[in-house]
């Protein structure tokens, strides 16, 4: 058992240390960083969604004031390996899906780069293309493996058998919209080649995950990339991989002799080029017996992937440790089409796959009479159904108990359709909430005292708007036993030694329990009156007990939901969310954090679609005029708590990470009371308007 | 084409040849190295550009650059002072004590907006939040009246509690101003903790 580290700093809701820079503008996103002399790049786009490029011609555009040079497949440097083709960009003619890169135009400024870009001209052969997925798609195929090597299918007793003797039968389908991230800060890079040295300012999740795909694509050593990302403006996991226009700028930056180049990716052009979260039709079975007891439970689930770069979802792992049952399967199914590329959304996997689900669960309720809430309680496992593993701290019910009494769940009429006020209908609805607690491995912080008590503390972090400098500084702090402001912390640069990405929830646990291990081995080392210029750079122990227990975080969602009873509009006039996360390390800026992902909920409830037209292979709704997210009028009341928990397993911090737990749920809560509310049982996102007039 | 222009930026007169095609964020951004407004869009959808642009917010991706020769334009680093040490707007303070921001993207075009949105209110001029146009004087800033007039500025961290109560805090600090309730000297909003003024580590105080 790892002991929790005793705690000063952590728990103080301090301000964002990086937050005076914030609120004036001054902190330097990659675009910002100062570089001289910069060249502009703008991309080509194709116009088809598969084939070739069989011409491209550039005079026009060459013969512009200010056009360096346009890069096509025959005159773009070739890339060391080229495997991975959402990255091998311009390596060949071929073209794998609509609004991919077909050419590049550098140029002294950003107009003229955009003014030659259109006057491109391209000709295609095209060939025949999908871009629909389709439940009978002959096409449809088992991935290896789904994401973070969860396995595709499971199966668990006899599903069948119980299913067709159970007493009560839930059985539907629901279904999630193909999801943008839409990180205010749109990708970009800035690349500069010295001959010797590839420096990428990038707007990512991971400095060191960009250099090692980096490095391994153009054929450099590690220590030829330095990634530099001090301040990134959100990411939600599109910015988690490095994306293409990384590995563009890279390559266009060895043909400027030395001068930078600054490829910004445009609002439109990242929903080709900078992934999306796969749509999915979820088929869920739910058997029980006449108590609501879960007997039998299934859930099918059919997404899409690109033909050129497989990506497949965890969808089914939530299902398969939230609640008891017998007799239990999953399977998942990808249809490869020609499209962009999909990958990581907040909370992948946990956050479809607790749709479908939760709302099948509150059909359930319905069906069996029982209060949603006492449902859960009448299916609460004992240890995680699917491994047999104890949990470490599992307070669901707890959070439920307490959103219940925060939230008024008492005056709830469980009747559909009972309530209206002024011509609107009014309901609630509540859903469950879980995320798994991750510790990345391959973290090295380094500590240096330096002099009138001060220490430098460097770890290739990021803060991606989580909180990482104020919660770092923060463990850091603890860790080495001295006030926050002696703590000088490194972040988001390879110059310091290599961290994980921020994504799964995991990067205050890692990063932070690592800070951790190098404190102790510092002292270790120098003891506490160090000289100045003493150094220690230490890795975490490994952590075996972790691997017989189930490490998860739970929540549960609260929403009420005024839906017109004759236009159908929507709104949410109240959300809670109750957490069980283990320790906070700042309550300040961890509420923020519940509060963005539930408020990302509310737009995945309400908002949220990527249209893709199958005709054209393209999502026609590319930009924040059409692809709607939350403003700040659709937020009303909102609210966000937690019980701290003791987790001693959770690592020395005990802190099971906090950044997806709140999206996860959020929009099943909603759809539950607009069912309730309504009468009407929506199961296909988003909540519109047109849905409730039938 | 180009055009010479000058531009009045945050205090500062500006002049410099634009490529007549160029916004005014583009030349702040590009040109004079003035990054405060952000790129969010690039179409007047997000707001992440927001400045005051003769007093008045606009999303500066939409503004050509060369239609505003002679224009103010004051960004949210210079409400600050101008210095990048200068004391923090009482909005700024307001942003940075409610954490009405994640990232920090749209911070600087949110912060220019609640500036800007209490002017107006100031001023009486409506939304469609406002329930009596008939009124006489200033406008009430509510809740309901934040979040319709700052909802052009898009948050994908999705603060907006935390951005109502900054505004809600920042518009309270400057009626009292007006009111002469406070000495302008002096601002109204009480410090929180900060890095200078964090606490001591318990083991150090003893």
């Amino acid at each position: 058992m790892s002991k929790l580290m005793p705690a000063s700093a952590i728990g103080t809701p301090f301000e964002r240390l990086d937050g005076e820079l914030k609120v004036r503008g001054t902190a330097p996103y990659a675009y910002e960083q100062p570089v001289e002399n910069p060249v502009h790049l703008y991309p080509v786009l194709s116009t088809i969604a598969r084939g070739r490029v069989e011409r491209v011609e550039t005079a026009e555009a060459e013969a512009l004031d200010g056009v360096l040079t346009i890069l096509t497949a025959e005159t773009t440097p070739r890339l060391a390996d080229s495997s991975d083709r959402e990255l091998a960009v311009l390596q060949d003619t071929s073209v794998g899906y609509r609004g991919q890169i077909v050419a590049a135009v550098l140029a002294e400024t950003p107009e003229t780069a955009r003014e030659a870009a259109a006057a491109v001209q391209v000709t295609y052969t095209e060939e025949p293309f999908t871009a629909q997925l389709h439940g009978d798609d002959p096409a449809l195929y088992a991935p290896e493996e789904l994401n973070a090597g969860t396995p595709t299918d499971s199966s668990q007793g006899d599903f069948d058998g119980a299913f067709d003797t159970a007493a009560l039968r839930i059985d539907a389908t629901y279904s999630t919209p193909p999801e943008h991230n839409n990180p205010l800060e749109p990708h970009v890079t800035v690349a500069q080649w010295d001959g010797t040295v590839m420096t990428l300012w990038d707007s990512t999740q991971g400095v060191h995950a960009v250099r090692g795909t980096l490095a391994q694509v153009l054929g450099l050593e590690e220590e030829q990339v330095r990634v530099i990302a001090p301040h990134v403006g959100g990411g939600f996991g599109s910015k988690g991989m490095p994306h293409v226009q990384v590995v563009m700028a890279a390559l266009a930056a060895q043909v400027t002799d030395g001068r930078p180049v600054k490829f910004p990716v445009s609002r439109q052009q990242m929903y080709t080029l900078t992934s999306h979260r796969t749509p999915t039709i979820q088929h869920v079975r739910l058997g029980a017996a006449d108590d609501g007891r879960l007997t039998a439970m299934s859930l099918d689930i059919l997404e899409h992937t690109s033909r050129i770069k497989e990506f497949a979802e965890q969808t089914p792992a939530p299902f398969r440790m939230m609640y008891a049952s017998p007799n239990r399967r999953t399977t998942t199914r990808l249809t490869p089409l020609d499209i962009p590329v999909p990958s990581w959304m907040r909370a992948p996997g946990e956050c479809p796959g607790m749709f479908g689900p939760e709302v099948a669960m509150d059909e359930l309720a319905a069906a069996a009479g029982l209060d949603p809430i006492e449902l859960r309680r009448r299916n609460e496992p004992e240890v995680d159904p699917e491994t047999g593993n104890p949990f470490s701290s599992r307070h669901l019910l707890e959070c439920f108990d307490l959103g219940a009494e925060r939230f008024g769940w008492e005056n709830r009429v469980a009747r559909p359709r009972s309530v209206q006020e002024d011509g609107w209908l009014v309901g609630m609805g509540t859903a469950s909430a879980v995320y798994p607690f991750m510790r990345q491995p391959a973290n090295t912080a380094r500590i240096r005292y330096e002099q009138d008590g001060v220490y430098s503390v460097q770890i290739g972090a990021s803060d991606i708007g989580t909180g990482s400098w104020t919660a770092l500084t923060q463990i850091a702090a603890d860790a080495l036993r001295v006030p926050v402001d002696r703590i000088r912390l490194g972040i988001g640069d390879t110059r310091f030694p290599t961290a994980s990405v921020a994504g799964g929830s995991s990067g205050t646990a890692s990063w932070g329990g690592t800070i951790i291990a190098a404190a102790r081995a510092f002292r270790e080392d120098h003891g506490e009156h160090p000289s100045p210029g003493a150094q220690t750079e230490a890795q975490p122990p490994e952590d075996p007990e972790a691997a017989d227990l189930a490490l998860y975080s739970f929540g549960a969602h609260f929403a009420e939901v005024r839906i017109h009873a004759d236009t159908g509009e929507i709104r949410v006039p109240r959300m809670l969310g109750v957490f069980s996360a283990g320790r906070i390390i700042n309550p300040r800026t961890a509420r923020s954090q519940f509060l963005g992902a539930m408020t990302m909920g509310l737009g995945m409830a309400l908002h949220e679609q990527g249209v893709l037209d199958p005709r054209f292979g393209i999502f026609v709704n590319s930009d924040l005029a059409e692809y709607h997210i939350p403003t700040n009028a659709d937020v009303l009341d909102m609210e966000a708590l937690w019980i701290e928990d003791r987790d001693e397993h959770a690592g020395p911090l005990g802190a099971r990470g906090i950044g997806e737990i709140g999206i996860v749920g959020s929009p099943a809560a909603i759809a539950n009371a607009a069912y309730n509310a309504s009468g009407t049982r929506i199961r296909d996102l988003p909540l519109t308007p047109d849905k409730f007039l039938t | 084409m180009e055009a010479r222009i000058t531009l009045q930026v945050d205090g500062e007169p500006r002049s410099l040849t634009v490529d007549t095609r160029t916004t005014v964020l583009d030349a702040l951004r590009d040109q004079l190295g003035v990054t405060s407004p952000k790129k969010g869009c690039d179409h007047g959808q997000c707001g992440a550009c927001t400045v005051l642009l003769d007093g008045r917010r606009a999303n500066s991706c939409l503004a050509l650059a060369v239609a505003h020769d002679g224009a103010e334009v004051i960004t949210s680093e210079g409400l600050a002072g101008g210095t990048p040490d200068g004391e923090l707007h009482p909005v700024q303070r307001a942003f940075l004590e409610q954490d009405g921001f994640q990232c920090g993207y749209c911070t600087p075009g949110q912060v220019c907006s609640a500036a800007g949105i209490i002017e107006e209110a100031a001023a009486g001029h409506p939304s469609t939040a406002t329930e009596d146009l008939q009124a006489e004087g200033g406008i009430d800033l509510t809740d309901a009246e934040i979040r319709e007039r700052m909802s052009g500025n898009l948050c994908r961290c999705g603060a907006y509690v935390n951005i109502v109560a900054a505004v809600r805090q920042a518009a309270e600090t400057a009626a009292a101003r007006r009111d002469g309730a406070a000495n302008p000297e002096v601002p109204v909003v009480t410090d929180s903790p900060t890095a200078e003024s964090m606490p001591e580590h318990p083991e150090e105080r003893a």
